[in-house]
Formats: C-alpha cells, structure tokens, sequence
C-alpha cells in the first residue's frame, strides 16, 4: 500500500517537473522574442535587447528555465511584466476566488448528476435513460460561453431574477454573494454533467447485471435495500475518478465562464496575462491549474484505493 | 451510399464478377424467399456495412443530427449566395435594430445583418474544426498504431508525454500555445490538432494492444512481412471502426474549442463574421438589452455542436457493437 501511494506520488512529480518544461517551452522559447513581444513591432532594436536583458531574457534557455523552476520551489513564482509586482500576490486571491466558483459548481452538479445517472441505469432503454444521456451528452459539448449566455438573456435580462455579473458589491453577506455565483456556476455544471452521469450510469449498469444483485433480489431484500447498500455502493466507486479528473477542467473552463461574467478570478488573471503577453504570470496560472489536477486526481486515486476493499486487500497481499 | 441497396439486391446476380461477394444470391430477402426486413443476417463485410448504414438512416437521433450538419455545410459552401444582406458592410442608421421583418434577427452593432453574419459565420469554425480532427486523427493514428504495436521504451515514453499535455484542459493548452505562436487560423488547426493527435493516439493504442495478440498478425510476422506493412495493412483496417468513432468524436469538441478560442479573441479576426468572435464583440452590449447581437450566433454555435454530437452518438452505437 506505501509502495502503490510512494509510486503514485513519483509518477505525479514527474509529470509536474514535464508540465513546467511544457510550459516553460511555451511561454518563453515559442514566442521568439518576448521583449519584441511585448514593445511591439515597431519599437527600437536598442530598446528591445535592453528590455531582454533588464528581464534576464539574455541569458540561456536552460539557465532560464533553473532559475524559473527553481524559484517556484522556493514559492517565488516571478515578476509580472504588467504590474512589476511579484506574481503570487495576484495569484493567491484569485486562486481563491476561483475556488469559491468552483465550489458552487461542484456542489450542485455532483449529486444532480449521480441522480441523473442512477436514475438513467434502473430504466434502460426507456425514454427517461434516453433522454438522460442524450440530453447530458448534448449538453457537454456545448460551450460554456454559449449556455452562459443563453441563461443571462433567460434569467438576468428576460426575467431579471439573477445578476448579470458574478462579483457581488463589496461587503455582501454570503447568501448574497452565492447569489451572484449560480448563473456562472450552471455552465460548468452543464458540460460536466453529461460525463459524469454517463459513469454513474455505467457504474449501476454493471452492478445491476451482478450476480451479488441477484442474489440480493432473489433472497427477498426490497427493492430499495437493494439499490441503497448493493448497487450505489458499487456503482458510485468508478465515478469519484472522473469526478476528480474533472476537476481540473472545472479550473480550465473558468477562463471562459470567467470572462464572459467578469470574475476575477484564476481564469480571468490567466486571460488578462496572455492578452497582455505577462508571460510569467501566465505560466505560474497554468502551472497552478496542472497542479491543482494533477492534485485532485493523486487524491481520487488514494480514495478509490481506500473505499475499494478488492484493490485495498490486493495490495497489501504484495 | 444507401444508392446501391436497390442495384444489389435486383441486378448483383448478373453483374457480380466472380470474385466479388454476391450477397443477393445468398439472401433469401432478395430473392423473395422471405419478405423484406425480417432480420436476415448477411456476414459479408458489404452486407455488415450495408446493415449499419441501414440502422443509422432508421435513427432518429442520427438524422436530426445529420439535418442540422447538412444545414451549416449548405451555409459554410454557399452562404454568401443567399445571405439576405452583405455580411460584412452595415448601415450606420440602422444599427443595433430589433429583430422585425427586414432584419429577422436584428443589427448588430455596427448595423450589420445578424442572420446574415450567422449564415456566412459557419465556415471558419467548420473549415478550422475539420481540417484538426483529419489532422489530429492522421497523426494520432499513426501514433497510436506504432505505440500499440512495438510496446516497450517507445510505448512508456510517449505515455508519459500525453499524460502531461492532458494534465491541463484542452483549451488551456491550445490557449498557451495559440498565445505564443500569435492567433492565425493555421496555428488555431496546428495546436488543436496536436492535442486532439494525443487523445486519438491513446485510443488506438488500446484498440492495437489487443489485435497484436490475434492469430493474424502472429501469421504475417511468419510470413516475415515487414512491421510498415503489417501496421498499416494488417492492423489499420481491424481498428478502422475506433478511428471512425474518434473522429466523428473529436470533431465536436474540436468546434468546442475553436468557438472558445474565438469568443477569447483567439481566432478568426474581424470583420470576417465567426460566431464566437461576434459574440466577443458584442456580449458587452446584452446588459442593455441588446440581446439577439449574441444570442443567435451563440444559438448557431450550440445547434452546429448538438448536431455533431448527435451524429457521433449514433455513428458510435452502430460501429461498436
């Protein structure tokens, strides 16, 4: 069990220390230039080295790229180019705001979801399991731009019940404030509910069609005992993994939400930076959101290793 | 495609070459043994296309999907042709109008014809979607298919890379990367692309790790034929199905990602008219009401993914069975 967790953990680092050199690669060596990047076309070539070199842009790339890594060891996530400030004190708030975001999202689409897909499993083939799935599938490759924007005209424009912005006025109490967050929050909930039903939906498939299910049935347990202790039990194992491998879509697809509601948040900073070619804290924000997954899919799978008794006792047979 | 039912099914007794499967003899459908639809099964592989092409036409979902699709080719091909209005010059004095009978779905802000911005916005966000998921889908093939094949160092290395590119959301990544190589609609299809090669490659993987262990490509490494042609002859056609669902798959999250990127001022540039790039434009004007500037681009964008998806679902319940 130690072994599996310390294996995981490696095999997570290495990707983490593979995203930064993705990420190093490009933010500083795809755009060529930064320092042109950033003056613009039409700048002097005087201005332009002298830019480079004030930002240590001179130096070599693998030099470049240490003392970046590094620096982000040491929680040091560099200067912004905008703000002359350093990139952690824009990053932590955000960070926080976006969180919230995501929070309410998670909150609802989780249990509505797993309902969604249970209740699809117990009437296959019929109408209602078609309409589940057709209708979450659909729904998840909608952008969430697009269904952003159809819930404003419907609710904050047409029938004036939510807000047309997330960021509640300042001092808001916090009923107020998750207010303003439902409307930005359904997008997300809506392209995440179609994965996450459909591995509900398989999960209670698979537990329904079990022999232990059988059994349970044949030797006279009503219908919803069943359900409860034999099915959901089961079926629900498979789904915490896509629920946090979603997770970090969930961060990613608040760049979109972010912008089209005007929240500042991850997303947003992340957006603002690149519009502004703020190439450091453009890489610390996608850095922050490869950590984030990479962090919620470590944990789904310790959980799915500590709620699975068959892989629990597996391991610890080797 | 549906076209050479009938032809077989009367004339393939005389024309059918010697070589060629002659199901029409074997089917007792067509010679009128049984009546028709009965659920004869016919195992030749023109039979078992035939038969699926035959159980998607009979899908609802299918042709709702297929109808909506047809609909934005029709527009993309020859949008410019029927457009009520020019797309792209307005008339100042009619700007920001209501929708009403001139302008069925109103002005936009710069009194262009939103219908008809709609209309001819359809082809970037096609041209861009289609052009990466052939990309991704050739790239991601071939890598999957040489991955499955040889296993080992080649097979651990390329799996740690994709695990990393998809350790971040589609659109962040093609976000990073689109920034840095500037937006243009090559770098748009190059970027997704590449991302979409990765997904496809790990799908095909899996497809080819199990058909090298069947007794077909244990006879052509007998037959000393070389790995190229055991890969691409042998192999490629047996997981030809998965390819096709991948794609079909892809590409509706390929139309995803480009209207995101659009919307993010990533794509096409004005004033050529795009969905997202007009919703972009004018999404600050909604809260003053001006609501049909973005709703109806945004409404395209929705019926144009649905669409799409809809296709694949059912493309993907009739291939994989």
């Amino acid at each position: 069990m130690a072994q599996y967790l310390l294996k995981r953990v490696g095999l997570a680092l290495l990707t983490l220390v593979l995203l930064s050199l993705l990420i190093f690669f490009a933010g500083q060596v795809l755009p060529g230039d930064p320092g042109r990047a950033i003056l613009g076309p039409f700048a002097a070539q005087s201005a332009v080295k002298a830019l480079d070199r004030s930002l240590g842009l001179d130096r070599p790339l693998l030099t470049q790229y240490w003392s970046w890594a590094t620096g982000i060891a040491h929680g040091d996530l560099g200067i912004s180019y905008q703000f002359q400030a350093p990139v952690s004190s824009f990053l932590g708030p955000a960070l926080v705001l976006s969180l919230k975001l995501a929070a309410v999202a998670f909150v609802l689409v989780v249990p509505l979801s797993i309902i969604g897909g249970v209740v699809a499993a117990m009437n296959r083939g019929r109408a209602v399991d078609r309409t589940i799935s057709v209708t979450g599938l659909s729904l998840s490759t909608v952008p969430e731009f697009v269904s952003g924007i159809v819930l404003i005209v419907v609710f904050a424009i047409g029938l004036k019940v939510l807000p047309v912005t997330a960021s509640a006025p300042p001092g808001a109490s916090p009923l107020t404030v998750l207010k303003y967050l439902i409307l930005p929050a359904i997008p997300l909930v809506l392209v995440l509910f179609g994965y996450i039903a459909r591995m509900a939906r398989a999960g209670t498939l698979e537990a329904l069609d079990s022999d232990y299910v059988r059994t349970a049935t044949l030797k006279g347990l009503p219908r919803s005992v069943v359900i409860r202790r034999h099915v959901l039990r089961n079926s629900l194992l498979p789904t915490i993994t896509v629920i946090a491998t979603q997770t970090g879509y969930l961060i990613g697809g608040l760049v979109v939400v972010e912008r089209l509601f005007n929240y500042p948040g991850l997303g947003r900073l992340i957006f603002t930076a690149a519009t502004d070619k703020d190439f450091p804290m453009l890489e610390a924000g996608v850095l922050v959101i490869g950590i984030v997954y990479l962090a919620a899919t470590l944990i789904a799978d310790v959980l799915y290793t500590l709620l699975n008794p068959r892989i629990r006792l597996q391991r610890a047979e080797l | 495609m549906t076209s050479d039912e009938p032809l077989d099914r009367v004339a393939a007794p005389a024309l059918a070459t010697p070589l060629e499967h002659t199901p029409a003899l074997h089917d007792p459908e067509a010679v009128g043994v049984l009546p028709p639809d009965t659920g004869a099964i016919d195992y030749s592989a023109a039979g078992v296309r035939r038969e699926r092409i035959r159980q998607l036409v009979r899908s609802p979902t299918f042709l709702i999907g297929a109808v909506i699709l047809l609909w934005w080719i029709v527009c993309a091909l020859f949008g410019r042709t029927f457009s009520p209005y020019n797309p792209t010059t307005g008339s100042l004095l009619q700007f920001n109008a209501h929708p009403s009978g001139a302008h069925w779905f109103g002005t936009d802000s710069l009194g262009r014809d939103v219908l008809s911005r709609v209309i001819v916005g359809s082809r970037g966000i096609l041209v861009v979607a289609t052009l990466a998921t052939l990309l991704g889908t050739a790239v991601g093939a071939s890598i999957g298919l040489v991955q499955g094949y040889f296993g080992g160092l080649v097979d651990n290395i390329i799996g740690r890379l994709v695990e990393t590119v998809l350790a971040l959301p589609v659109v962040i990544v093609a976000f990073l990367f689109v920034v840095a190589l500037g937006p243009s609609d090559i770098t748009l299809i190059l970027v997704i692309g590449f991302v979409f090669s990765l997904l496809i490659g790990r799908t095909v993987r899996t497809a080819v790790l199990q058909e090298r262990e069947l007794d077909y490509v244990a006879a052509a490494r007998l037959r000393e034929e070389s790995h190229g042609h055991i890969i691409f002859a042998e192999i490629l056609p047996n997981v030809f199905a998965p390819i096709l669902v991948e794609f079909t798959v892809r590409l509706g999250y390929a139309i995803f990602t480009v209207a995101t990127l659009s919307f993010l001022g990533f794509g096409v540039q004005p004033p050529t008219p795009d969905w997202g790039a007009d919703i972009a434009a004018n999404y600050q004007y909604l809260a003053a009401g001006y609501w049909w500037e973005t709703l109806f681009p945004a409404l395209a964008i929705a019926s144009l993914v649905v669409g799409v998806n809809l296709v694949a679902d059912s493309v993907e319940a009739v291939v994989i069975q």
